[in-house]
């Protein structure tokens, strides 16, 4: 894997809660980038919204942190980073993508994590046991190996609905879209491949960039989301199978998803829509 | 409904678990939310029974793996089980035979005053003679307070009821008539078309229970086994523990996909047989 260009992604999102899914696109892009041959991912970061994003029904950052981070305790490649959600108020993408814990150093993003206890001592410890199971046809995935080489790349994860976001009218400011696909770029996990390439044809700036952006087929059908595990929490149905046992457990001892907390933010705007508007 | 009225249910799902899935074990979540919600049942235990080797399904793997990635993804269920009498049969065993099987041993442990979730593994010979007892009449069954067995299936299983030489007449009376099915159907399927069509199901339908599952999952054991062949990532498809289990028994390969290739399956070869 020598000369391969070390790569880090970011998915940016609620996670209110984190789930199966979420993680999934992770090891879905992943194996994608691996197979271009070009890049050797390094690592990724779970980066969890401000409170001061305020959409309906979003938990308090603490225990979204929290939830995240146990989802995560199992992965040797993946962890939280609470930068943006410190934020006092939301910030954009590409400022997140921006900001020193990420800044593109694979060796930076290292550091960083062993400021976090648990992102560094899982990721050694399961970097050892990696390195040790994987098999012999896929022993590919060294995190530390110097294999790839030169400053570490970002990228920005993100599920399919995420390009649709872009044309929403008032969220997005042109050049932090040019910044975001065109100096980080997308890796993006779909369904429907053809969804996506409709959108990039359909945008002029999407289409400037279509190189920076990776489409990841995603064939099996996974329609968790965040939005259902909620409703079922709820309504008092099982959420099993869909979400971690330690973050179910978490939801249970705070009684975290409830009829109250999906009321929280109701009728207010998001936050982005307000504060770009005053930009403007 | 206070708790002693509601009747008792065991949930029984059948099949290869080749591996066993999140989706497998989704099943039951969703079937037990189903029943209970109806305020009639409370649903007691979970069984998984995955198939024998003689099924000879392609791409079958050993049973022992088998049985042992369910047991492993049931550690942290407080209610689904493994059993694997149905695996260590040395032929394949009907679906009708396996429901009986745990109806049996079921009924045997009321008689014995044992909580369900206590079975215990039982002598054939006291066995045989409950069989015969529980064969005889269904109005036992009924009056009796031993829970109720159903058979925990996908929509697919009851689709098959009608393709030429799987399934025996009898068998699907048997299972649907006398025990009931609890069928997980996607948003947009046609179960209950399906189940009008059929004399045998429409005749049956009150026994059938059809749970909808909102929230599309298509993860399959053929999808998990294709991607394990081509080394992709299958975490988070299946609990954490299966997925090391198969990398440290070096399972499903492009060699063990070969497995039983061109051998017809075990009803197909029976029920052919018999026919002709």
């Amino acid at each position: 894997m020598a000369g391969r260009i070390p790569l880090i992604l970011l998915a940016c999102g609620s996670f209110n809660p984190i789930t199966h899914q979420h993680m999934r696109l992770f090891e879905l892009a992943r194996d994608h980038m691996h197979q271009t041959g070009l890049y050797q991912v390094v690592g990724g970061i779970v980066s969890p919204v401000s409170d001061g994003y305020a959409k309906q029904g979003l938990v308090s950052s603490k225990h979204r942190l929290a939830m995240a981070r146990l989802g995560l305790q199992s992965s040797d490649w993946v962890a939280v980073d609470e930068w943006e959600s410190q934020q006092a108020d939301w910030t954009e993408t590409v400022v997140t993508m921006r900001s020193p814990s990420h800044s593109g150093l694979g060796h930076l993003l290292r550091e960083e994590m062993t400021r976090s206890s648990l992102a560094e001592t899982k990721h050694r410890y399961h970097y050892n046991r990696a390195a040790e199971k994987r098999w012999p046809s896929t022993k590919d995935t060294p995190l530390d190996r110097p294999s790839a080489s030169g400053p570490s790349q970002l990228k920005l994860l993100c599920g399919a609905d995420f390009l649709e976001t872009f044309k929403v009218p008032g969220l997005w400011r042109a050049e932090h879209i040019e910044e975001v696909v065109g100096h980080f770029g997308l890796v993006c996990v779909s369904r429907s491949g053809l969804q996506l390439e409709q959108a990039i044809h359909e945008s002029d700036l999407l289409y400037k960039h279509r190189h920076n952006i990776f489409l990841v087929h995603e064939w099996i059908r996974n329609e968790i989301s965040a939005t259902e595990v909620r409703r079922a929490l709820r309504r008092g149905l099982s959420v099993k199978y869909l979400v971690p046992d330690s973050v179910i457990r978490y939801i249970t001892e705070h009684n975290l998803y409830t009829q109250d907390s999906e009321l929280k933010n109701k009728g207010a705007k998001l936050r982005p829509l307000t504060k770009q508007t005053v930009l403007d | 409904m206070t708790p002693q009225e509601k009747t008792k249910v065991v949930l029984l799902a059948c099949g290869s678990f080749n591996p066993i899935t999140n989706m497998h074990l989704r099943m039951f979540e969703l079937a037990r939310d189903h029943l209970e919600d109806t305020g009639r049942y409370q649903v007691v235990r979970g069984i998984i029974s995955p198939v024998g080797d003689a099924y000879k399904k392609k791409g079958l793997i050993e049973a022992c793996h088998r049985v042992e990635m369910a047991r492993l993804s049931t550690e942290n269920s407080s209610w689904i089980t493994v059993d694997d009498w149905e695996s260590q049969q040395a032929e394949w065993v009907e679906t009708a035979k396996v429901v009986r099987h745990h109806y049996t041993e079921l009924i045997l442990a009321e008689k014995n005053h044992d909580q369900v979730d206590t079975v215990k593994p039982v002598k054939r010979r006291r066995l045989e003679e409950i069989e015969d007892v529980c064969q005889s009449s269904s109005a036992d069954h009924n009056r009796s307070d031993a829970p109720e067995l159903k058979l925990l299936c996908g929509a697919d299983l009851v689709e098959s009821f009608d393709r030429p030489n799987l399934w025996k007449p009898e068998d699907i009376v048997e299972i649907v008539g006398r025990y009931g099915l609890v069928c997980i159907t996607r948003s947009n399927s046609d179960a209950e078309k399906f189940i009008y069509q059929s004399d045998v199901l429409h005749k049956y339908r009150k026994n059938i229970h059809l749970v909808k599952e909102w929230v599309t999952n298509d993860v399959s054991a053929t999808h998990i086994r294709r991607a394990l062949r081509r080394g992709q990532s299958v975490r988070y498809l299946l609990p954490d523990c299966v997925v090391d289990y198969i990398q440290d028994q070096r399972l499903y390969s492009a060699e063990s996909e070969e497995k039983n290739t061109d051998v017809i399956l075990a009803p197909l070869q029976r029920y052919t047989k018999n026919t002709d």
